[in-house]
């Protein structure tokens, strides 16, 4: 048990250290590296909670998806030579005094308010009750997600495309 | 590692630094990314409730909705700052201003 609680801090480590590297580094590409030991954490920190399904989506839309769309947009939109690269923050000690606050709200709240607790509920087949759940409970949410997906999708593709008049003008 | 309380803490800074990422950085993309972050934070309490304080997995089904919102959003959004650099050569996000009354 010993073991296992130091993995957690372990990862739990990992999470917050580079997710504050992701916000106050100074170059883009650290932030967005940054960012991939933090989903990687967060993923940790699920099958601590016996999500284990979700670990691996996690693993693989976060780190194989979003993340390497945030790789392209930071290739695409900026010379990696350039000094303008590192991006300043602004109104940072505001930012960090209002961030501040609404944590230490948040904290207040989370130690002390007594949360309904069930137990220890051992968490048994999440991957076959998340698929019937999907199938019955959730269908329509499940639909309406494949279609936003879909509509994601198209509107994406339509956006990124150059407009048709500069095209011919090049 | 057994209490809810410390899955919440973490869950909270990772909440926080999204926010001052949002707030602060100039970068679209870093914004994006605070957004990321965000998102995640309230995934974890969305698990960390349903391990402790529920006796279904609903939880674990919100979660996935929310990664599935998050891919989405993170698709058309790189589109649309991909947009604003070819038009205005910049991706800071207070130089794009043009709707400004």
């Amino acid at each position: 048990m010993l073991f296992g609680n130091l993995i957690f801090y372990l990862f739990v480590a990992i999470t917050v250290l580079s997710a504050g590297v992701v916000v106050f580094s100074s170059k883009l590409t650290y932030s967005v590296f940054a960012l991939l030991f933090t989903f990687f954490g967060v993923a940790g920190i699920y099958v601590f909670l016996e999500a284990d399904f979700l670990a691996a989506v996690q693993l693989l839309i976060y780190v194989g998806g979003v993340l390497v769309l945030l790789l392209f947009g930071v290739m695409l939109t900026n010379k990696i030579t350039d000094v303008r690269i590192s991006q300043s923050s602004v109104n940072r000690i505001i930012g960090v005094l209002i961030s501040l606050g609404i944590f230490g709200i948040l904290a207040y709240v989370a130690v002390t308010t007594v949360w309904n607790s069930v137990g220890d509920r051992v968490i048994t087949e999440t991957v076959s009750t998340i698929g019937t759940l999907f199938m019955t409970k959730w269908l329509l949410p499940f639909e309406v997600a494949s279609v936003l997906l879909l509509a994601a999708l198209i509107g994406a593709a339509m956006l990124a495309r150059r407009p048709q008049n500069s095209r011919e003008q090049s | 590692m057994n209490h809810l309380v410390v899955y919440l803490l973490v869950s909270a800074v990772l909440f926080v630094l999204g926010l001052l990422a949002v707030m602060s950085r100039r970068n679209a993309i870093a914004v994006l990314m605070g957004v990321e972050l965000i998102l995640n934070a309230a995934n974890i309490n969305f698990v960390a409730f349903t391990r402790f304080s529920s006796t279904t997995l609903d939880g674990h089904l919100v979660a996935i909705f929310v990664i599935i919102a998050a891919a989405a959003e993170a698709a058309v959004a790189l589109a649309i700052v991909l947009n604003i650099y070819h038009n205005y050569q910049t991706i800071n996000v207070d130089d794009a201003a043009s709707l400004r009354g």
